[in-house]
């Protein structure tokens, strides 16, 4: 079994494709789809990266990463950060949250592998 | 021979042309087709009524007597015309920015708006003319006397007294008729100006064809003439060098001072272009009007008997040589030389007397209900009216009393020195700004008294107003007080004395008493305003607004101006001022506006006691607020210039800063609209580019992940495309540019048609309706309106939570709407996001995801504002409920 | 160079009717002096070789044609809005 992530996302077309490129990649996907309870899913499934949507139902993608952040457990985790508000101000304020990574959708599949393979060294 | 019937039969033919020609005027003005009556032609010629039957006969009467003085009084009007640039051209500007009313208004208005100022100059102006009125009605009485005497079938001479009467009727009855048609004087007299320009040119006409006559016709040509007049005794140069200098200065400033010539030069001038004309046409006229005079009084003297009364020669010259017609048309010169000067100088006096004497002790015993008192415009055209009828009616009686002697002929000269004691506080106030209230006053009475006891009174002759004793050793035997040798200075012509003493101590005390004493603030304004009229077309700030009740200035000015007028001006007001309706605010600005207006009605000082009784102690406090910046009056203006242009300043500063938050605003949501619709693109174009991409880099996919994959891409293109059309749909909307479709339906069926589209016939969503209560006829965009229903059955089939979801249809008429309620079985919406269900992009359900972009409840209120009508959410229904309530104008009576 | 010659051009017209003011401020000035000129002439009453009434009338009918066709002259050369030749004219 290879490294494990956890996407939280809201489109059900997005969460497909992105599992199916990971799975296919060798990466152990879960996922969850809801903001309100995103930290505590973290927390259960401990995973070496989480791609983190932005907009999500409940609670903001910022609002779960200054809590990731907060927790010593988490402090480091790497976090890939996507957005579909393809803004200036977006991205700086992600990577002053802490996120890891930040990448504007739609993505290209090749480079999300390739930015979770720089994330998380096999 | 004459016949004095023929003559009365012309002359009344004359009058009645003259009656015609003024009424005519006053059509074509009514009508706005009044270019010639603003001609300069029209203006000059309305100028010679200072060409009166004084001199239209006396002239040659003078002439006869001494020679070349009769020029004098020609010279000084020539002088003053062209000098136009120097004193006309500023007196003309005044009067037009100040709404001038007279020159007892004039000299009042620049003195603080004094009335008391006003009625001393009224006044004497009615004590100076009414002689001068009563010369005329003798010269009309006396030339048909000559006809009469030429007449031998008149067997009864004709009675001087009953001719004066009936003219002096007449010449009320003319004026009151068409001197008073208008209360404002800005609306100027066009039928009397345009009769009296007619008249003009009669007299000039009348005096050149006698003149041409005594040259050619009995003189035997220029040269003979010529030397006819040297031959006659007044065939040298004889010339008291004091009277040839006093008199054209008298005459130049009774030019300008002359109630009548202050009327039609400054009041009845309608732009300064007039004037430029009038400089060199009007002394042209003089010229002309002065040029036989000289042989007419020669060849007079020549033909007839000894003794004849040389003011008649213009008349009984042609009537010795048989000229009957040249002598009717003489006569018709005469008689209209004496009629235009009374009608216009009846005009003047009675504007003053009704502004300044009535208008102000009305108001006194009116008190303080200036605005609910009875209707003033009638009040004003009432006492307009009967001062015409006194003046004339004085004007006879002088006549009467006097007995038409002599004594009356000299009365000419003396009016002209008594009005000339306005010149200096005239002059004074509209070149010196130190010209006070005081200083014009002291001056005005020292002259006044002067000329009384040095000219007036002597004129009547010894021993009828003041005894031979006191003419030769003064009063009380006090020898430097004798009225034709005052402080001991003898040897003067009587005149050039009287006038030397009354306008040079006139002078001296006006302005000692200019310099002594101190200005009021309003004097000041005023004072500046006048002298600098040509810098400026601003107004002393005499108002300070606040306590003024515009309803009651309203109810004033409708009073004063009529009611068209003054709605109009109010109206206007108060658009300048963004209100709607007929009332302004009472901004100083307005009601200066305001009280220039009333000016041209009733004068200055009476128009700013009016508004000064509305305003209650306003006055006061501006006079106050003036002291308080106790400045110069230049620094006045200067500072209130200011102060409206730093309100002004706040006023854009103030809009520039609500733009300015306006503007942030509308950046702050299109920054949010932006991001939302970049979310909303790039959510479903992220699928799209992700699925494409495995579709190409993964060959090894099952054909039902193909299959599944290439159905998600189609299934994203058709949401882009959705979003894509709602979002044109609702731009559209919303910049109203939509056209509507507007046609006749029934409720019915647009629900009908707004299911079927909707999609519910594979769903699981029960629809209940009630299709009896829907059959409803109306009018409206009945696509649009199915678009709305369509979207509200879809989110009840998209949201509704219910294990057996169900929509009910209810339809109501309320009043004069038709609702239409969409309530589900659902969850509904969380109080807190109902207000939020309509804005753009607001998503209210969680979870969903394939779903609209938030735009379709966005899109409705749009659509319903379109159709008059409006789309609420309805809490409280169990689910989610929304009412549509359809306006009046859709709905059809019911079959 | 047009813009400069333009306003040189303006220079000179306001310079001109500056200038014609002047001269109409002169006018009844000039015909004041005129008509003061009898006042020097001999008086035929005080005992001196008088003027003849005839050569007064031309002198003093002349002198009046002569003001009346200066002010025409005048009047008419001025700028129909007089107080705005500062204001650049029509283009």
């Amino acid at each position: 079994m290879g490294k494990h992530v956890l996407v939280i996302e809201d489109e059900p077309n997005i969460i497909e494709a992105i599992s199916f490129i990971l799975m296919r990649d060798g990466w152990a996907v879960h996922t969850h789809s809801n903001g309100n309870d995103a930290v505590a899913a973290v927390a259960a499934h401990d995973p070496d990266l989480v791609i983190l949507d932005v907009m999500l139902p409940g609670r903001s993608g910022y609002d779960i990463l200054t809590d990731l952040r907060a927790a010593p457990a988490t402090r480091d985790l790497p976090v890939l950060m996507l957005t579909a508000r393809g803004q200036a101000k977006d991205r700086e304020l992600a990577e002053r949250l802490g996120a890891s990574r930040f990448m504007t959708k739609p993505f290209s599949n090749a480079e999300v592998l390739e930015a979770l393979r720089d994330l998380v060294p096999s | 021979m004459a016949s004095l019937n023929l003559l009365i039969v012309v002359c009344l033919v004359y009058v009645a042309l003259l009656f015609a020609v003024a009424f005519m005027a006053e059509r074509a003005a009514l009508r706005g087709r009044a270019a010639f009556l603003r001609s300069s032609v029209v203006y000059t010629l309305s100028l010679s009524i200072y060409c009166t039957a004084w001199t239209f006969y006396g002239a040659v009467g003078y002439a006869a007597r001494s020679g070349m003085e009769y020029l004098t009084i020609y010279l000084g009007p020539t002088l003053v015309m062209v000098g136009w640039w120097w004193v006309l051209r500023k007196l003309v500007r005044i009067g037009r920015t100040q709404r001038i009313t007279s020159v007892a208004d004039l000299i009042s208005s620049r003195y603080g708006k004094s009335n008391t100022l006003a009625v001393f100059v009224t006044a004497l102006a009615v004590i100076g003319t009414t002689p001068y009125i009563a010369l005329q009605l003798q010269s009309v009485t006396l030339s048909f006397a000559s006809f009469a005497r030429a007449d031998p079938s008149s067997a009864v001479p004709a009675d001087s007294r009953s001719t004066a009467l009936w003219v002096a009727m007449g010449l009320a009855f003319f004026t009151i008729l068409f001197g008073t048609r208008n209360l404002d004087a800005n609306e100027r007299h066009h039928g009397v100006v345009m009769a009296i320009a007619l008249e003009a040119v009669v007299k000039l006409f009348a005096l050149l064809a006698v003149g041409v006559f005594v040259v050619w016709g009995v003189g035997g040509g220029i040269e003979a003439t010529l030397a006819r007049i040297d031959a006659s005794e007044i065939g040298q140069w004889q010339m008291d060098g004091g009277r040839w200098a006093g008199l054209t200065m008298l005459s130049a400033a009774a030019f300008l001072t002359l109630p009548r010539m202050f009327q039609v030069l400054v009041v009845e001038n309608e732009d300064e272009h007039q004037l430029r004309t009038a400089s060199w046409a009007f002394p042209a006229y003089l010229m002309a009007m002065s040029l036989f005079v000289v042989p007419i009084a020669v060849v007079g003297l020549e033909v007839l008997p000894p003794g004849a009364n040389p003011d008649q020669f213009v008349l009984t010259v042609p009537l010795s040589q048989g000229q009957d017609k040249l002598a009717m048309l003489s006569f018709l010169g005469g008689f209209s030389s004496a009629t235009s000067m009374v009608i216009v100088a009846a005009i003047a006096l009675s504007t003053m007397v009704s502004n300044h004497v009535v208008m102000p002790i009305w108001l006194r015993f009116a008190g303080g209900g200036a605005a609910v008192a009875g209707d003033v415009r009638h009040l004003v055209l009432l006492a307009r009216r009967v001062s015409i009828a006194v003046i004339l009616g004085l004007g006879y009686l002088y006549y009467r009393v006097s007995g038409g002697g002599t004594a009356l002929a000299a009365i000419g000269l003396v009016s002209f020195a008594g009005v000339a004691q306005f010149l200096p506080a005239l002059m004074g106030g509209i070149f010196w700004r130190g010209a006070t209230r005081i200083g014009a006053l002291a001056g005005l009475g020292t002259g006044f008294v002067i000329w009384c006891y040095s000219l007036l009174l002597p004129s009547f002759g010894g021993g009828i107003l003041m005894t031979d004793a006191v003419m030769a050793y003064g009063p009380w035997g006090i020898a430097w007080l004798r009225p034709q040798a005052l402080f001991g200075i003898e040897g003067l012509d009587p005149l050039v004395h009287a006038v030397m003493w009354s306008l040079g101590l006139n002078t001296v005390v006006f302005v000692t008493g200019s310099l002594l004493s101190f200005p009021q603030p309003l004097e000041r304004l005023q004072g500046a305003q006048f002298v600098n009229v040509f810098e400026h077309s601003g107004n002393p700030q005499s108002w300070s607004g606040g306590t003024a009740q515009s309803e009651d200035l309203l109810i004033m000015a409708q009073r004063m101006m009529g009611p068209a007028q003054a709605q109009a001006l109010f109206q206007a007001e108060a658009a300048r001022q963004g209100l709607a309706g007929y009332l302004p605010e009472p901004t100083p600005e307005f009601l200066q506006r305001l009280e220039r207006e009333l000016s041209g009605a009733v004068g200055a000082a009476t128009a700013h006691a009016m508004v000064g009784q509305i305003m209650g102690a306003a006055t006061v406090s501006v006079e106050d607020l003036l002291a308080v910046a106790d400045e110069t009056a230049q620094m006045m203006e200067y500072s209130s210039q200011l102060e409206a242009k730093s309100a002004e300043l706040t006023r854009i500063a103030g809009q520039l800063r609500e733009a300015n938050e306006k503007l942030t605003k509308l950046s702050v949501q299109k920054d949010a609209f932006l991001s939302q619709i970049s979310h909303e693109l790039r959510t479903p174009m992220t699928s799209i580019r992700a699925f494409s991409e495995i579709l190409r880099d993964a060959p090894d996919l099952s054909s039902h992940d193909m299959t599944k994959y290439a159905s998600i891409i189609h299934d994203e293109a058709l949401r882009l495309t959705r979003l894509l059309d709602d979002l044109l749909d609702l731009s559209v909307l919303e910049s109203g540019q939509v056209s509507l479709n507007m046609r006749d339906g029934r409720l019915v069926s647009v629900i009908d048609q707004a299911v079927a589209a909707a999609g519910v016939a594979e769903e699981r969503l029960t629809i209940r309706r009630d299709r009896t209560r829907e059959d409803i006829g109306l009018t409206s965009d009945l696509d649009r309106l199915a678009q709305v229903f369509i979207n509200l059955i879809a989110n009840a089939r998209k949201y509704c939570d219910a294990t057996a979801p169900l929509l009910s249809i209810e339809v109501a008429q309320r009043g004069n709407a038709v609702v239409v309620d969409f309530v589900d079985n659902g969850a509904g919406i969380p109080t807190d996001s109902q207000a939020l269900v309509f804005e753009k992009f607001s998503r209210v359900a969680e979870g969903e995801s394939a779903g609209g972009a938030g735009l379709g409840l966005a899109i409705c209120r749009e659509i319903m504002a379109r159709l008059g009508g409006e789309i609420t959410y309805l809490p409280g229904q169990g689910g989610a409920a929304f009412r549509v309530i359809l306006p009046v104008a859709a709905m059809r009576a019911a079959q | 160079m047009s813009e400069s010659s333009n306003a040189l051009f303006l220079e000179r017209r306001s310079y001109r009717q500056r200038r014609l003011m002047d001269a109409l401020r002169l006018l009844p000035v000039l015909g004041a002096f005129l008509w003061a000129v009898p006042l020097l002439w001999s008086d035929a009453a005080a005992g001196g070789e008088g003027v003849a009434t005839s050569r007064a009338m031309l002198y003093i009918f002349g002198v009046w044609a002569l003001l009346a066709l200066l002010a025409w002259a005048l009047s008419s050369r001025l700028d129909r809005s007089p107080e705005k030749t500062d204001a650049p004219g029509g283009g």
